[in-house]
């Protein structure tokens, strides 16, 4: 049955049924509701919930916990996922899985507590250091948070990396109906041999390390590593195309801001514009292939990238396009979010339809 | 023929990569013994931090993690919390654990996380090279205090154990030297009721062990060691500074 | 059908709870809906707003620009909203607490003592239903009826105060 939700707590209950039994992380605006839903939800499953010292300590609980086997996740907001950036990339070097929530806010720096998109080069192109992708989600609604969520571990275990879901404050206080899945049995799951649960000895022993000193070997786990994102790129990448068939103008726009950008293509329609949307539902893997074949479609004359920051995604849609089409782009930042009459108006001025 | 000494089965085959004259190796050898009577083999989790001993997850025969500097703490409750019927144990330098991981220990022993601290001081930044430690004794020469540190430019040497012992969480803390026969065994006995805490479900125990760094001190060992003994007790005076054995007692 | 609804006032009016009645009065009647709140700072006592989006199909935008109905329940909210509502459209106005009129001659002005009208109903904090049964009226959105049963089951783990909203809800739908 439907059940009317907070984005924040259906993404708390979706990880829960999707067999999430460990939360470290540490207070910040707007995903507050995560942590204060684990802290009563998970003792209920048997799961273990803690508030940790910082977001440099519970990002190294996940560490610690994903690497012993756990199905574990964290979850913050902008200044806080900089502070995670050095854990994620220790845990991408020792290909730990876990699930990452990031509800982001405006920045730089302490920014606002508004809704924004200015982490996507953060979540899509490493973020910390060294040579790295996670498997990034960027959900538009409550029920497709739910559903990314819901799977996400599986993902995370299958191809042993972080998955992030890149929301923002509006997916995380929005209420909407939402159907919950029912919870997975953790008996299902896929053993992990390779997880430090303590009965390794001699050579039955598990190692979890990101240090390699020799140069070769170094390469080698950096070029393994992306194999994986090429394993991605092939199984799991995902968009929603919206009246393209007969597109002259192509809205891109990932979130909550495709579903504004959803409402201008109906708009625009309705003054005779022909618009559709691509929307990107993976933001790494990015779905350049399909941005790519639509470029090369005689009806479109142009792509316009929607985002709440200064174009960050829009660079990914140039390279995809790769200068068949012009790519424009329209922003708004600071907390501000467009309304689809808003977009309209851009497409009207800018793009002269 | 009758065996009278050998490794202890908690360390594997792989040689020790430390310098010659340091302590790493007498720590090293004292967990696992410890491990190995307390019968811990095929239930133990340890952590290797960064600093010289990052590559102790080679020598340990058990499940290892290395995690970022400092941060043991944390990934130690993160393994802890979702294994708590397993034996979790952190082995820190000084730099790692006073320095860059001065968060993670503090709320680590305020939590009362129920794992076994191994904390190596020995008074200087080793794999980097001899730099400051948060622990350099004042007047002490290092490559980033060439003329000996001073409290005016560095402050004054942070004394973990008085410091952790002030806070509730911990059930045992105490200082020993790895300096000499007799301050060694005496550190194996601490080791062994850190261990046992966390098998009885006491909490967390952190056990500090002043050690040597030959290479960096520019000592032999035998004058690495005397030092150890003669100085740096003077400024981290050796005892237990919690028992909660002791005060139920 | 799509019903754009901002409703505003300050903290602790129940102008967040009200948003949600109307959302679940939607998932009630199998209609879509989306709530949104305005957070952070302005949650801890300052004005707050919701913005509801009632449609026969998935809602797309959850940001309304111009709503079809504004429910304004102290001054600031009137005069921060009441030019964004569509022409056409209503602007609820709580005459308990904003003496002043819509500004406004092309937009249906409907004005309501919910103050008085909850005390009437037995119970002060209820002038957000009050409000509520108006708003069903105006909208013709949903039956009074489904509201009522809605009432019910929201406040089933305080049942003293059902009696009252029942009463708010019935006075607000009459008095429009």
């Amino acid at each position: 049955m439907k059940k009317l939700m907070k984005g924040n707590e259906a993404i708390a209950e979706a990880a829960i049924r999707g067999g999430c039994r460990a939360f470290f992380g540490y207070p910040i605006t707007p995903q507050n509701e995560i942590p204060e839903y684990m802290s009563h939800r998970l003792p209920e499953v048997g799961g273990v919930f803690l508030q940790a010292e910082s977001e440099v300590s519970a990002i190294n609980m996940v560490y610690g916990a994903a690497g012993s086997g756990a199905r574990v996740m964290t979850s913050s907001s902008s200044p806080g996922i900089s502070l995670k950036q050095e854990g994620i990339s220790y845990i991408c070097g020792a290909e730990l899985p876990c699930v990452i929530v990031n509800m982001v806010r405006g920045g730089p720096g302490l920014g606002g507590i508004q809704p924004a998109q200015s982490d996507y080069f953060q979540a899509v192109k490493g973020g910390g250091h060294g040579d790295y992708h996670m498997l990034v989600y960027g959900p538009s609604t409550v029920q497709e948070a739910v559903d990314l969520m819901y799977d996400a571990f599986d993902k995370a275990d299958k191809y042993r990396l972080p998955v992030m879901i890149l929301g923002d404050g509006m997916l995380g206080q929005i209420m909407e109906a939402v159907e919950i899945p029912p919870m997975k049995d953790p008996a299902a799951f896929a053993p992990k041999p390779w997880a430090t649960d303590g009965t390794g000895t001699g050579k039955g022993r598990r190692i979890i390390n990101s240090l390699y000193i020799d140069p070769d070997e170094l390469e080698k786990v950096n070029h393994r590593l992306f194999d994986v994102y090429v394993e991605l790129a092939k199984n799991e990448t995902a968009y929603e195309e919206y009246k393209t068939e007969d597109a002259e103008i192509v809205l891109v726009a990932y979130g909550t801001v495709a579903r504004i950008a959803k409402s201008a293509v109906n708009l625009l329609r309705s003054n005779g514009v022909k618009a559709g949307l691509l929307r990107p539902i993976t933001l790494f893997p990015f779905p350049s292939a399909i941005l790519s074949a639509l470029a090369d479609k005689e009806c479109i004359k142009s792509f316009t990238a929607i985002e709440l920051s200064m174009g960050q995604m829009v660079e990914d849609v140039r390279l995809a396009v790769n200068g068949k089409k012009p790519v424009g782009f329209y922003g708004r930042t600071g907390g501000n979010v467009m309304s689809p009459e808003d977009i309209v108006k851009f497409i009207s001025e800018k793009e002269g339809r | 023929m009758a065996v009278v000494f050998q490794k202890s089965r908690m360390l594997t085959d792989v040689p020790f990569s430390y310098c010659p004259g340091c302590t790493h190796g007498i720590a090293h050898r004292l967990i696992a013994e410890a491990l190995e009577e307390l019968r811990c083999e095929g239930r133990t989790i340890g952590i290797a931090p960064v600093g010289c001993s990052v590559f102790a997850y080679k020598f340990f025969n058990c499940d290892m993690q290395q995690v970022a500097h400092g941060r043991a703490p944390a990934a130690a409750t993160g393994i802890k919390r979702t294994h708590p019927d397993k034996v979790v144990f952190v082995y820190q330098g000084d730099g790692d654990l006073a320095s860059i991981g001065t968060a993670e220990i503090i709320h680590a022993a305020a939590r009362g996380e129920n794992v076994t601290v191994i904390f190596i001081n020995n008074a200087i930044y080793g794999m980097t090279g001899g730099q400051m430690a948060p622990t350099t004794l004042i007047g002490q020469k290092t490559t980033t205090s060439p003329a000996g540190r001073t409290i005016a430019a560095n402050g004054n040497p942070i004394r973990v154990c008085e410091m952790l012992a002030t806070l509730d969480g911990p059930s045992y803390i105490a200082r020993c030297a790895l300096s000499d026969p007799a301050n060694v065994m005496k550190a194996k006995k601490a080791i062994l009721k850190g261990f046992r805490n966390q098998l009885e479900g006491k909490g967390f125990s952190l056990i500090e062990l002043l050690s040597t760094c030959p290479t960096n001190m520019g000592l032999t060992p035998v004058a690495a060691a005397d030092y150890v003994k003669n100085d740096m007790t003077k400024v981290f005076p050796l005892g237990v500074y919690k028992d909660i054995d002791a005060e139920q007692k | 059908m799509e019903e754009k609804i901002i409703i505003a006032g300050f903290g602790g009016q129940g102008v967040l709870s009200l948003g949600q009645f109307i959302a679940y009065a939607a998932i009630a009647d199998g209609k879509e809906v989306t709530w949104l709140p305005s957070y952070g700072p302005e949650m801890r006592g300052g004005t707050s707003n919701c913005s509801v989006v009632v449609s026969d199909e998935k809602v797309a935008s959850p940001i309304i620009s111009s709503p079809d109905c504004l429910i304004a329940m102290n001054k600031p909210s009137l005069y921060k909203f009441q030019g964004r509502v569509r022409k056409g459209g209503t602007i609820l106005v709580n005459s308990s607490l904003i003496a002043e009129k819509v500004d406004r001659d092309d937009v249906r002005a409907v004005y309501l003592d919910a103050g008085a009208l909850a005390l009437e109903a037995g119970n002060a904090k209820t002038a957000n239903i009050v409000v509520l049964g108006a708003y069903i009226k105006l909208s013709g959105l949903f039956s009074v009826d489904l509201v009522a049963e809605m009432i019910k089951e929201k406040f089933a783990e305080k049942p003293k105060v059902i009696p009252a909203n029942l009463k708010a809800l019935e006075l607000g739908y009459h008095a429009v």
